[in-house]
């Protein structure tokens, strides 16, 4: 089986994925996650504000079968969380780079990018 | 220690099947999507392997008394080709494991054969055994775990499908009656018997011949993913999660099967249960239902509306079927009524939840 892994961000080993745009980071779980988790029931995540920090747990992703923390890529502030996913979950499913989102957060250190996996090594990692 | 493989295990392996370790077995847990197999299954029909459960046989002249014996329910009220659902007890009361009893028909080689769960098939032909010599009844035990693969089709679709593979007429087969003819062309066992809540059947045969069964069953295949989430909506007991022997010692009053215990037949537990059942039990296995956003799991401490501790969850899920979460969980008797207000902790949080009938949908 092979894995979406778009080349446009930058990827933690544990499987979480950020998208840069003007100062604002945006974050999710990989494809390989979902698959990983299976249907995903329910969503766990900051409030607007809340501060994250670059490889702490932010919030929690459960499937039917399985609990899974899920890992801030970067440090910095909570701008937007992405609501639609406590009604409908299974977007995480169903478009984990795109509807699927979790989180925006202001980037005060695009420095903080550095650290991360590019696309090529994360397809590495899951291969 | 390896993990036993299914007979199937080839089959799962070819179609990418995600496996785990289950009771010491390697089984198929997910074929596609748990949500899309227990859908399947609830609206049309769903293919199982469960041949991680235990195949012991019991023949002789003594074989319904050493069963009877070492079983809560009636077995004497068998005749040929009936089933019952039973658990296996300790001196105290406390399940030790449960299981189906079957009363072979009378053209099968054995005379009756129990099932017992993933992992519980040497202990059980033991006890049995061990109990049979302090006795000196004349009986013979068999473990044929290795030698019995076992599939089960359920689903409102299954007597249709399973009518297409056999010379059996599926429709002539009550709940818990058993028969046996070809599936396939294998000699098999035939039961009308599952864990999902739909109509079915659970297949025998041997375990070279699994994959010529399984393939002739023209349906979704299921992992034990999807067994787990049909079988908790129907609210019923998992071996080692709802009861234990150390972990979660439970008697068949408590784990609410009180219809399986016959206590005016002699079994090992009958004077301990007969006890508890005149003095009644201060905790029972209930639904609930939750109410905010979340997945009730195992080992979740359920409390009164202000915090106080009053039992844990054993079981719990997002149910497919209602899209609610749901869970089985131990509580004082006075929580036994639906709709009691309690709250589930999850993560340090207490999350809204309510005592629901079970089973959780209507079947």
């Amino acid at each position: 089986m092979s894995f979406t892994v778009p080349d446009d961000r930058r990827y933690l080993e544990s499987h979480e994925w950020v998208s840069t745009d003007d100062g604002s980071a945006r974050v999710g779980i990989t494809d390989f996650a979902q698959d990983e988790l299976g249907d995903v029931v329910f969503v766990e995540l900051p409030d607007e504000g809340d501060a994250v920090t670059a490889g702490e747990a932010f919030g929690v992703v459960e499937s039917i079968k399985a609990v899974s923390d899920i890992y801030a890529p970067v440090s910095g502030t909570v701008t937007a969380v992405n609501e639609a996913l406590f009604d409908e979950p299974e977007l995480v499913n169903e478009d984990p780079f795109g509807e699927g989102w979790m989180l925006t957060i202001d980037l005060p250190d695009e420095d903080d990018l550095d650290d991360l996996l590019s696309a090529e090594a994360y397809r590495d990692q899951i291969a | 220690m390896p993990l036993r493989p299914s007979p199937l295990s080839a089959a799962h392996e070819r179609a990418d099947a995600s496996r785990i370790d289950f009771g010491g077995w390697e089984m198929p847990v997910e074929f596609d999507s748990i949500r899309t197999e227990h859908a399947a299954v609830r609206e049309h029909a769903g293919k199982f392997d469960v041949s991680h459960m235990g195949q012991v046989t019991v023949s002789g002249s003594d074989a319904e008394q050493l069963t009877q014996r070492l079983t809560t329910n009636d077995v004497s009220a068998l005749s040929p080709g009936e089933a019952q659902y039973a658990g296996i007890t300790d001196a105290d009361g406390i399940l030790l494991d449960d299981t189906v009893v079957y009363r072979l028909p009378a053209n099968a080689a054995d005379d009756y054969l129990f099932v017992p769960n993933a992992g519980h098939d040497g202990e059980m032909t033991d006890r049995w055994i061990s109990h049979r010599d302090e006795w000196g009844l004349a009986a013979t035990v068999t473990n044929r775990t290795r030698e019995y693969a076992m599939v089960a089709v359920q689903g409102p679709d299954a007597p249709e499908l399973l009518s297409t593979a056999t010379t059996v007429d599926p429709s002539t087969l009550g709940r818990f009656e058993v028969t046996s003819g070809p599936v396939a062309g294998v000699e098999s066992l035939v039961a009308r018997t599952g864990y999902t809540g739909e109509a079915g059947f659970e297949i025998l045969c041997p375990w070279d011949d699994a994959e010529q069964v399984w393939s002739s069953l023209d349906c979704q295949p299921c992992g034990l993913g999807a067994r787990d989430t049909l079988r908790l909506e129907m609210g019923y007991l998992l071996s080692g999660q709802e009861f234990h022997p150390t972990e979660e010692p439970r008697t068949p009053y408590e784990a609410d099967i009180d219809w399986t215990v016959t206590l005016d037949t002699e079994f090992v537990g009958r004077d301990a249960l007969a006890a508890i059942e005149r003095e009644g039990v201060s905790e029972r296995l209930v639904g609930l239902e939750l109410l905010d956003r979340g997945v009730p799991r195992n080992g979740y401490e359920v409390t009164e509306p202000d915090g106080t501790p009053i039992g844990h969850i054993t079981s719990g899920t997002m149910s497919p079927t209602l899209g609610v979460p749901i869970a089985l969980a131990y509580l004082p008797t006075d929580y036994a009524e639906p709709d009691s207000e309690v709250e589930v902790v999850i993560r340090d949080e207490p999350k809204d939840a309510r005592t629901r009938a079970t089973p959780f949908i209507d079947r």
